[in-house]
């Protein structure tokens, strides 16, 4: 517990290092504000559109397969710890996990889910 | 000191989620929602949980909301729009069924758990944190259950991935 | 931190007799300013080394000017012009959030740091998750890309910032795979644990990681994960700007502009550093251990960053997905497979 004291304490440090900063840019910078200078970037010309359209079903795709594989890793981590205490038994337990799921990557694989195009 | 720190964590926590109602755009919302987690991640390190902290923030903020953030792109989803309500159930049935919860809640509160569980040694844990109690719990007690979270997540790949086929 | 305590209260005189809270109090923000003085240092001198290397590899002479001996100031100089120039908000921008995104990206940067193993006793805070923390962490930097890519309201923005979620996600698993085949056979997550693993054998490297079969080809796969997490080339198609300008920061301007590149290098020291921790023996070294040796073994994985960064063209997207689903997972989830076996025998 005490070993997380310092990160407390480090997020409120750099709080108010990049506070001080932002505030001492603001007070050096120029503030010229202009309709042109603050519209949208482009090139050269103004924005025909904003970005409104829909997005490409791909992402959420990606963004899923990753959940589950998170999952996954996320239980592989108490594994590793005591791995040396499990022995066998354990490697066969986690062998079963990632077979079941290779099944499942194989599955996604053979569907083009990986297939970005 | 302690008390002090679980103040600091649950007041955010409980502002963070209290501003996930309030706000009108979805992205602020799924934003506040990653405030939250990371203050209740703050008090899982204060019960010496640092191994459920940690995937606190590596699944719920790392993982779900950009899932969160991408549907949220997907479906172009604005600013929410006021509608008058005509769903009355809600009305009637909203006080009663949160002053339940609430209850129930502060039931369980005050219960104190016994016999359940794994023995927590205070001393071992404060070396190792409790990733190694959940390894040694998880492969052996509740292997089975383990096993079946496997089949479980082999579902929802196929799930997800029959879902956004008819997409592509 | 608990070194550091030591060191105060035997050479500075009367330490012990002040508040209990005061005395850990100040090792603490000691350190936080050391952590800040290396955020600070790290990318002026990895910029002007990036801009050499990056000159040498072209046959031209790059930055020669600013403060005399082979333009040693250039990128001090630059600081400073970018510290007084406008902070221009585009007026279509989502205010709050366009100017805590590269707040987000930067904290998340800087608090890897905590559990950077430098020395044997030389580290913030040793935590008991060190290497999921540092993964935690990572994580959190995505949430930072997106708010900044979302909420400029700009295309080229948001299709960065989306790019850039896309990507790092991908490569999340791969990366966290490959962490594991060191974690298994050293079977702690304390970074000070798996540098400690390391020590001794043939000629003070024989422990290295790097040497040994299964983490052999992890740190391939881990190196590649790495340099994708931090956007850069051949990954960095985020911020391709042949297509996308500038990526999620393209409205940026001044010092928020200026967060972000501090972001993107203390993050490619970070990654090269726990490369450095898990797989070259962190502090471990058969001529002087340490700190130096720790410095060096991250700048040497920060110069190869360098080195394909003007050697390699970037991938293409669908590249991009192909070498982290369909070659890096795979191959992680066999090396998990034979570390764990290896392991248990």
């Amino acid at each position: 517990m005490r070993n997380y004291f310092p990160l407390l304490l480090m997020f409120v440090v750099v709080a108010a290092t990049v506070g001080a900063i932002i505030v001492l840019s603001a007070v050096l910078g120029p503030k010229r504000r202009g309709k042109v200078k603050d519209s949208p970037f482009e090139c050269g010309f103004q924005p025909f559109q904003l970005p409104t359209d829909r997005f490409f079903v791909r992402f959420y795709l990606i963004a899923m397969l990753f959940i589950l594989f998170d999952i996954e890793v996320v239980f592989l981590f108490p594994w590793a710890v005591v791995f040396k205490a499990l022995g066998w038994a354990g490697f066969w337990s986690i062998f079963i996990f990632i077979f079941v799921l290779g099944a499942g990557y194989v599955y996604a694989w053979r569907k083009g889910a990986f297939q970005w195009e | 000191m302690e008390i002090a720190v679980f103040l600091f964590l649950s007041g955010i926590a409980i502002v963070a989620a209290a501003n996930i109602l309030v706000q009108r755009h979805p992205i602020y919302s799924a934003l506040s929602l990653i405030v939250t987690f990371v203050a209740l991640a703050g008090i899982y390190i204060q019960m010496h949980a640092e191994f459920i902290a940690v995937m606190q923030i590596v699944v719920y903020t790392g993982a779900i909301m950009v899932l969160f953030i991408f549907v949220i792109m997907l479906l172009n989803a604005g600013a929410e729009q006021k509608v008058p309500d005509k769903v009355h159930v809600v009305k009637y049935f909203g006080l009663p069924l949160a002053s339940l919860l609430i209850f129930e809640a502060g039931l369980t509160a005050s219960r104190t758990f016994d016999g359940e569980g794994i023995p927590v040694e205070s001393a071992s844990i404060n070396l190792s944190g409790n990733t190694e109690m959940i390894g040694r719990a998880l492969y052996t007690q509740y292997a089975l259950p383990f096993e079946v979270t496997s089949v479980l997540l082999l579902v929802a790949i196929v799930g997800a991935i029959v879902m956004a086929k008819k997409e592509l | 931190m608990e070194a550091l305590l030591k060191l105060l209260s035997d050479n500075v005189a009367g330490y012990g007799s002040l508040a209990s809270p005061l005395q850990y109090l100040l090792p603490m923000v000691l350190a936080s300013l050391c952590c800040i003085a290396l955020v600070a240092l790290f990318p002026i001198v990895a910029v002007y080394a990036e801009r050499k290397v990056a000159a040498h590899m072209q046959d031209r002479l790059g930055p020669m000017r600013v403060g005399g001996w082979h333009g040693w100031a250039q990128t001090i100089a630059d600081g400073i012009k970018l510290l007084l120039k406008e902070d221009i908000i585009p007026s279509e921008a989502d205010r709050v959030l366009f100017k805590l995104a590269p707040l987000v990206v930067f904290a998340g940067g800087f608090a890897s740091l905590v559990v950077l193993p430098f020395g044997a006793s030389v580290i913030v805070s040793d935590l008991n998750i060190g290497v999921l923390y540092v993964v935690a962490i990572s994580s959190l930097g995505v949430v930072g890309i997106i708010m900044a890519g979302w909420a400029s309201n700009n295309k080229y923005a948001l299709f960065g910032g989306m790019r850039a979620a896309a990507q790092i996600v991908s490569y999340e698993i791969p990366a966290v795979m490959a962490i594991l085949t060191v974690v298994i056979p050293v079977g702690s997550l304390s970074t000070q644990e798996i540098v400690r693993a390391q020590e001794g054998g043939w000629l003070g490297i024989g422990n290295w990681f790097i040497f040994k079969p299964v983490t052999a080809v992890a740190f391939l796969v881990y190196y590649l994960a790495s340099l994708a997490e931090v956007n850069r080339t051949p990954f960095d198609i985020p911020e391709a700007e042949s297509e996308l300008v500038a990526g999620y920061h393209t409205e940026y301007s001044g010092m928020r502009f200026a967060f972000f590149m501090l972001a993107e290098y203390v993050n490619m020291f970070v990654v090269s550093a726990i490369g450095a921790t898990l797989f070259l023996g962190g502090w471990n070294s058969p001529v002087f251990g340490g700190p130096v040796a720790f410095m060096l073994k991250s700048v040497a994985l920060v110069f190869v960053q360098f080195w394909l960064r003007w050697t390699l063209p970037r991938l293409r997207v669908d590249q991009l997905m192909y070498v982290s689903w369909k070659v890096l997972l795979p191959a992680s989830f066999v090396l998990v497979i034979l570390a764990g076996a290896l392991a248990v025998r």
